[in-house]
């Protein structure tokens, strides 16, 4: 039974094709990697954003631990000194040794031997948004108060993180490309194995005076049924897959990954993959028998 | 009007010798023709010419004063659905009802569906198969697959009938309502070109013929029955 009733006579009987069988399932495999893709993409960019949103113009000084607590304080008071009195430096805060602590926790445990470690003050700087800091100006300079401390600028592992997360969603885009020309391919071998079975009615067609675009038709909303077919059910696969996913990433600590925020217009792209698919099999079919009937006389 | 003529026409397959040699015909509106001549002399290749199946490898051939030639592949369709054929093996298709396979030629001519099953039902009838409307075409005896390759080729009252060996595999008797049925289509214009190896009929109907021989065409006159039959058509054949 026909997914959707056109209100044409199908004169190909193209129902009881081998290809009739399997194409769902393959259209339905496709549509399921393609909604992955499609998703991967858009966590990568969500986490990219996110990522730069988060460190974009703002630097982290650290200050190594000192002999005694009234040293670190001078090296610290020193330290700030010099950066609230740079004309890029918007705000400069020690962060608490708590939050230091509570930062080192998904790596080294929820330990109280962390409470006695010596660990390096942390100072979080806000800069002006896109003013350009000399870092090895300031470096130099914090060095003179404070032997040994450092800055560390986030825009350089930002750079690399963005660079890294563009190459994946290359990747993903390439991927959705080969699924692309998969399905193309499939279905348009498809439709030419159901050319060659049904020769015989298609001559006939074709010697009463059907146009080409009538018998052409009969294919393309063929493909088209099974197109939205298999694309809803490889849809319907990839629901549970999100939600498996989701509920692992949300076990993974969110000091380590930001939260994903997935647009409209995305869920839109993933929602609308059937009806892509439904479209590419239509058209893929059209093709595929309007070149073969131009051989015919 | 002429409706077919075909000069100097020539025929091959592939790089086989020409099955059609030198072929040049004329037949006007309303004419019965015909077509005779040995097993493999190339009947049914001539009649695949005229319903435009293949394209000669030389000469030229007008169908309704086109010449096919010259004609957009287009504009075929067109040509072809002014044409009836009945084909030798009657090329019914086997995965629809009898109903549906004398419609296709006006499904194909994207006739209203109200139409198509008035009309349908009205000649399935008068050829004696309104019992057999939903049977598919596998299940009929041979004499009632011709009928409904009959009427498949006629249901858009073409202007030009083609008909190749339509009498081969059905009773004397059957052969002889056949043809009046067709001179019945013949009265209403429709130019008839019929191959057959049934000398008698050719001999009882006497019309002009289309003879045939190792390729080569000759029209020639009909052949003079003893005696023209006294069948009478009558409201429907069985």
């Amino acid at each position: 039974m026909s997914f959707l009733s056109f209100n044409h006579h199908k004169d190909v009987p193209l129902d009881k094709d081998p290809g009739t069988r399997f194409l769902p399932w393959l259209i339905a495999f496709m549509v399921y990697l393609a909604a992955l893709s499609v998703v991967a993409t858009a966590i990568m960019q969500s986490v990219s954003a996110r990522w730069e949103r988060g460190v974009s113009d703002t630097l982290t000084v650290q200050v190594p631990p000192g002999d005694s607590v009234k040293q670190d304080q001078a090296q610290i008071e020193g330290v700030l000194k010099i950066l609230r009195a740079h004309p890029a430096v918007v705000l400069a805060e020690p962060i608490a040794r708590t939050h230091v602590v509570s930062l080192l926790e998904p790596w080294l445990g929820n330990s109280r031997a962390l409470d006695n470690m010596p660990l390096p003050h942390l100072i979080d700087v806000s800069l002006r948004s896109g003013m350009d800091v000399d870092g090895q100006q300031l470096v130099d300079a914090m060095n003179k108060v404070a032997p040994g401390a450092t800055m560390d600028d986030h825009r350089i592992w930002l750079d690399r993180l963005i660079r890294m997360s563009q190459t994946l969603e290359w990747g993903a885009y390439i991927v959705l490309s080969l699924i692309v020309l998969a399905s193309i391919g499939t279905v348009f071998f498809v439709t030419k194995t159901g050319l060659a079975i049904h020769q015989d009615v298609i001559e006939v067609l074709h010697l009463i005076g059907a146009q080409d675009t009538y018998i052409a038709r009969q294919f393309a909303e063929h493909a088209l049924n099974l197109g939205l077919r298999g694309g809803l059910l490889g849809l319907a696969a990839a629901g549970p897959t999100f939600a498996g996913f989701a509920y692992l990433y949300r076990q993974i600590d969110s000091a380590l990954l930001p939260d994903i925020d997935i647009g409209l217009w995305q869920w839109a792209t993933v929602m609308g993959l059937p009806i892509v698919a439904a479209a590419m099999g239509y058209l893929t079919a059209r093709v595929a028998v309007l070149r073969t009937l131009r051989k015919m006389v | 009007m002429v409706i077919v003529k075909l000069e100097n026409v020539g025929l091959r397959y592939g790089v086989g010798p020409e099955v059609l040699r030198d072929v040049s015909l004329t037949l006007e509106e309303g004419a019965f023709h015909f077509l005779t001549g040995p097993s493999g002399a190339g009947k049914s290749s001539l009649l695949k010419l005229m319903y435009l199946a293949h394209r000669p490898t030389r000469g030229l051939i007008s169908l309704f004063g086109s010449d096919i030639a010259t004609t957009g592949r287009d504009t075929l369709p067109a040509l072809r659905r002014q044409v009836g054929v009945v084909f030798q093996e009657f090329r019914l298709l086997d995965h629809m009802s009898t109903f549906d396979n004398v419609a296709l030629p006006m499904r194909v001519a994207n006739v209203h569906e109200k139409d198509i099953r008035k009309h349908v039902t009205e000649l399935l009838t008068w050829v004696g198969l309104k019992d057999h409307m939903s049977a598919r075409p596998s299940t009929l005896s041979g004499g009632q697959q011709q009928r409904v390759a009959l009427a498949r080729a006629v249901i858009t009252r073409p202007r030009l009938l083609l008909a190749d060996e339509p009498t081969g595999n059905v009773d004397d008797k059957l052969a002889v309502r056949l043809l009046h049925l067709l001179e019945e289509l013949n009265k209403l214009g429709t130019t008839i070109v019929m191959a057959t190896h049934n000398e008698g009929l050719v001999r009882q109907f006497g019309h002009p013929r289309i003879c045939i021989e190792d390729g080569r065409v000759e029209q020639m006159g009909p052949l003079r029955p003893a005696h023209r039959p006294n069948v009478r058509m009558e409201g429907k054949i069985r």
